[in-house]
């Protein structure tokens, strides 16, 4: 494998063809925060919190480094303002679905979004975060799905609907016979939202 | 059927059926495309030939379905050669009629005849105007062949661009012809298709795959639709040029389920040219293999963008895959693939039999050849219209779509589908291109075209596009699945008339960041309506937002329906038809709107007869007092005949 040298944050970085921008600055200890990712799985590019700014002459353009491909002469930025701002946007968004979640309440304060301001300010969940909430716990980072079926080849967890109404479900025939020996996804998931999934669904047979 | 062992064969049978043809036989083609069929085209078609055999003219005359004629706003068209005589809605009880006035006695049957302004009538198909400004080199075989009829394709010299790639030319030569011509993808990026095949070519592999993107779901677009539909040929001849120049062996096509015409011609038609070894081994004797399958989509907007087409493809959700790696490196199966959609893959026969030099003289500088549109809305021709890159878009509505229906004003037309932008009358000059649309905050999308008058209400339809990608969606990325909702309800709230001051600069902000942090082009271009709607029709959100007023008098919200006191005949119409028996009044004592009460359906407006005119809509202002009980005006007999 041939080394590729370029850019993140003014640092020069060696990396090997075939890796991503995340990889490769996760190597160099530079810190890039996402919400899907997951060293054992593929990589997915569904959160979106991972993205960075390239630079190529006058032009640049955001990307999501857990799948960009490193390429010779990069020049990342992981902190520039058009990061930052793509960053606390998507965070607002997922703090109206999510509120107090704790990866998004970490990295909400961080990037300052007006949810978490709120709660800091008020002590309390905020009365005017910048979009109305519609709670649910789960962030729908998949990684529970991509464990199941790329880790543990079952298939006992999925996803269904489409937009809005997307939501992860065990499948309850698949469930009762591969879960309770295994919930490994349990530990995966950020926000402790599974095992009600996992209760919705039956998966134990209890009923 | 014999198989066609060499481009030879394939002459031979061509001059076969030609000879077996009479050009002055009379000949009756009814359009047979989806618009037609709602029109009943089945039992008409069943019609003439049983007139015709009536009128004993079954040796003398041939009946022939069609592909959709694109003027279906007329349906269902028939025309009758030689001579093109062209009739325009033709029910049932007119069969008899044309038969023996047309077909007998060489007369036209004047009413059923285009008429412009004037009431000139037009005999001729492509000399009504809708037609006369259009550039069909794509669309225009359609009429001309029955598409379950492969000999029919044939005889109009189907294959031969096929057999000519196959037998005189190198692949390389194929796609150095293609990427001469700079023909870029029709189906809503406008990437040049021979870079994209280059790529294919070029990256080591043993499998290669193309694919037909026939996964159409623009609200109101239906161009690749009636194209598969009335002339699956002329596709598969360009994906298999395509495949030969690529050096792919496997082809698919991903055609909606919806699309049950498109789906029964296409297998027909991939039927009929493997028993003529069209499809299959060592196709025409140049030892290229090469076959199709199809695949029927589950129906979603989203499995239209390629890489959830792949996804679908391999018999997952689809959803889109992260496209840093190119499809023609790693596309299906991981394998290099190739795809674009149906009418870019119908153009490349017509450029390797034609020539690029002949397709790169149609068009404009960066955009070459024709595109497809589909024009509907407030237009009075909608129909399906091919008209070269650059034509005006004033040409485009006014020449062949006939301008606004009921004199109303032109507001704006939307092109690229929910993807794309409206753009306002200023721009009425602008020519058609890939290039020209996207500069003015569109795109040309795979080709549709809205156009919208006075009485449309920006807002509303930036929230119409909206709602419908909201649902479209996958769901997998964060900004595109979460930020077309924000944006969604900013837009409900502002037509309920609950907008606030930063609701615009909301929009903008969220609109920039799904435009850029979104996974793929289905976000990536969703905040196009809004942005497009705020850039040219400020005035129409502020009139929401701060006057509480839609200028348009759509959102019901903000709207109210009104008896004008001085005009109200006291007929009882308006009264009887209101379903939720919100007015009031008698015989002969004007009528009055429960506001309360008022659902805003605007029937009463509807049936109002318009020499009253009496009720009108409102918005904005303060909807008058209503007459108190006890005063209202008692009309005399005679005021009602005033």
């Amino acid at each position: 494998m041939s080394e590729i040298t370029f850019s993140i944050n003014d640092e020069e970085v060696k990396a090997k063809r075939g890796m991503t921008v995340l990889d490769a600055a996760q190597s160099v200890g530079i810190e890039i925060p996402t919400l899907c990712h997951h060293e054992k799985l593929v990589p997915y590019g569904a959160c979106r919190v991972c993205v960075v700014e390239l630079t190529n002459g006058k032009k640049s353009r955001l990307v999501t480094s857990c799948v960009y491909p490193v390429e010779e002469g990069l020049v990342v930025k992981t902190e520039s303002p058009p990061v930052v701002k793509a960053r606390r946007m998507i965070l607002e968004f997922m703090w109206a679905r999510s509120p107090g979640v704790e990866p998004i309440r970490r990295l909400g304060t961080k990037y300052g979004i007006s949810g978490v301001q709120a709660i800091r300010e008020y002590g309390i969940i905020p009365p005017k975060p910048k979009f109305d909430i519609e709670p649910s716990y789960c962030i729908l980072c998949g990684l529970c799905v991509r464990y199941c079926e790329e880790v543990k080849k079952k298939n006992a967890i999925g996803f269904i609907g489409r937009g809005t109404e997307r939501e992860v479900v065990f499948f309850p025939e698949i469930a009762r016979k591969e879960c309770p020996s295994c919930e490994e996804c349990f530990k995966l998931c950020p926000t402790g939202a599974l095992p009600s999934h996992y209760a919705l669904a039956d998966a134990r047979g209890t009923k | 059927m014999p198989k066609l062992k060499t481009p030879a064969y394939l002459e031979l049978l061509r001059k076969d059926l030609l000879s077996t043809r009479d050009p002055q036989k009379p000949c009756v083609t009814i359009c047979s495309g989806t618009g037609c069929h709602a029109y009943g085209c089945e039992k008409l078609s069943e019609a003439f030939v049983s007139e015709i055999k009536k009128q004993g003219l079954e040796e003398k005359v041939d009946v022939r379905r069609t592909g959709c004629h694109g003027f279906c706003e007329r349906g269902t068209l028939v025309v009758v050669f030689p001579g093109e005589v062209c009739y325009l809605r033709v029910k049932l009880e007119d069969v008899p009629e044309i038969v023996s006035a047309t077909l007998k006695e060489n007369r036209l049957v004047e009413r059923l005849l285009y008429s412009d302004g004037d009431g000139k009538k037009i005999t001729r198909e492509g000399e009504i105007p809708f037609y006369k400004h259009q550039n069909r080199i794509v669309f225009g075989s359609n009429r001309l062949l029955d598409p379950k009829k492969i000999d029919e394709y044939i005889a109009l010299g189907g294959y031969s661009a096929a057999a000519k790639a196959l037998s005189d030319m190198t692949s390389q030569q194929v796609l150095n012809e293609v990427k001469k011509a700079n023909l870029r993808g029709r189906g809503g990026g406008g990437f040049p298709a021979g870079v994209k095949w280059e790529v294919t070519r070029s990256t080591p592999g043993d499998t290669k795959y193309v694919i037909v993107n026939a996964d159409e779901g623009d609200p109101g677009a239906y161009m690749d639709r009636s194209l598969l539909e009335g002339n699956p040929h002329s596709v598969l001849e360009g994906l298999l040029i395509g495949a030969y120049a690529i050096g792919a062996h496997e082809g698919y096509v991903y055609v909606r389920q919806e699309y049950p015409l498109a789906v029964e011609n296409l297998t027909v038609a991939l039927e009929q040219a493997r028993e003529y070894g069209l499809l299959g081994k060592n196709i025409l004797g140049s030892g290229f293999d090469f076959d199709v399958k199809v695949h029927r989509g589950a129906g979603a907007f989203v499995s239209g963008e390629e890489t959830a087409l792949m996804t679908a493809l391999e018999g997952k959700v689809g959803e889109s895959r992260p496209k840093y790696v190119y499809p023609a490196i790693k596309g299906l199966y991981g394998k290099p693939t190739n795809i674009n959609n149906v009418e870019t893959w119908a153009t490349v026969p017509l450029i390797i039999n034609r020539g690029a030099d002949w397709f790169t003289s149609i068009g404009t500088e960066g955009s070459k050849g024709t595109k497809i549109f589909s024009l509907v809305g407030k237009v009075n021709n909608t129909g399906l219209v091919e008209v070269p890159m650059g034509m005006p878009l004033r040409q485009v509505v006014f020449d062949i779509g006939g301008g606004i229906p009921g004199g109303k004003r032109f507001k704006g037309v939307q092109t690229g589908g929910p993807s794309g932008g409206v753009l306002p009358e200023k721009f009425l000059d602008l020519p058609v291109d890939f290039d020209e649309l996207t500069k003015a905050g569109s795109m040309m999308g795979s080709g549709g075209m809205i156009v919208m008058d006075e009485d449309n209400c920006m807002v509303d339809i930036a929230r119409y596009f909206l709602h419908f990608l909201a649902e479209e969606s996958c769901g997998k990325c964060v900004p595109c699945r979460e930020g077309i909702y924000q944006m969604l309800k900013i837009l409900n709230r502002i037509c309920a008339g609950k907008g606030t001051e930063g609701d615009i600069d909301l929009l903008q902000e969220i609109a920039e960041v799904v435009r850029d942090a979104s996974l793929c082009a289905l976000g990536g271009t969703a905040p196009n309506p809004v942005l497009s709607t705020i850039r040219y029709f400020r005035n129409e959100y502020d009139a929401h937002i701060k006057e509480k007023r839609c200028p348009a008098k759509v959102c019901k919200a903000l709207i109210a329906y009104y008896i004008v006191p001085e005009k109200c005949q006291a007929c009882m119409i308006c009264l009887r038809n209101c379903p939720v028996e919100a007015i009031t009044g008698v015989k002969n004592q004007i009528h009055i709107i429960n506001q309360e009460k008022c659902t805003k359906c605007g029937a009463c407006l509807e049936v109002c007869p318009p020499k009253f005119g009496a009720v009108v809509k409102l918005s904005g202002e303060r909807v008058p007092e209503p007459v108190l009980p006890g005063k209202e005006v008692v009309r005399s007999e005679t005021v009602g005949t005033r």
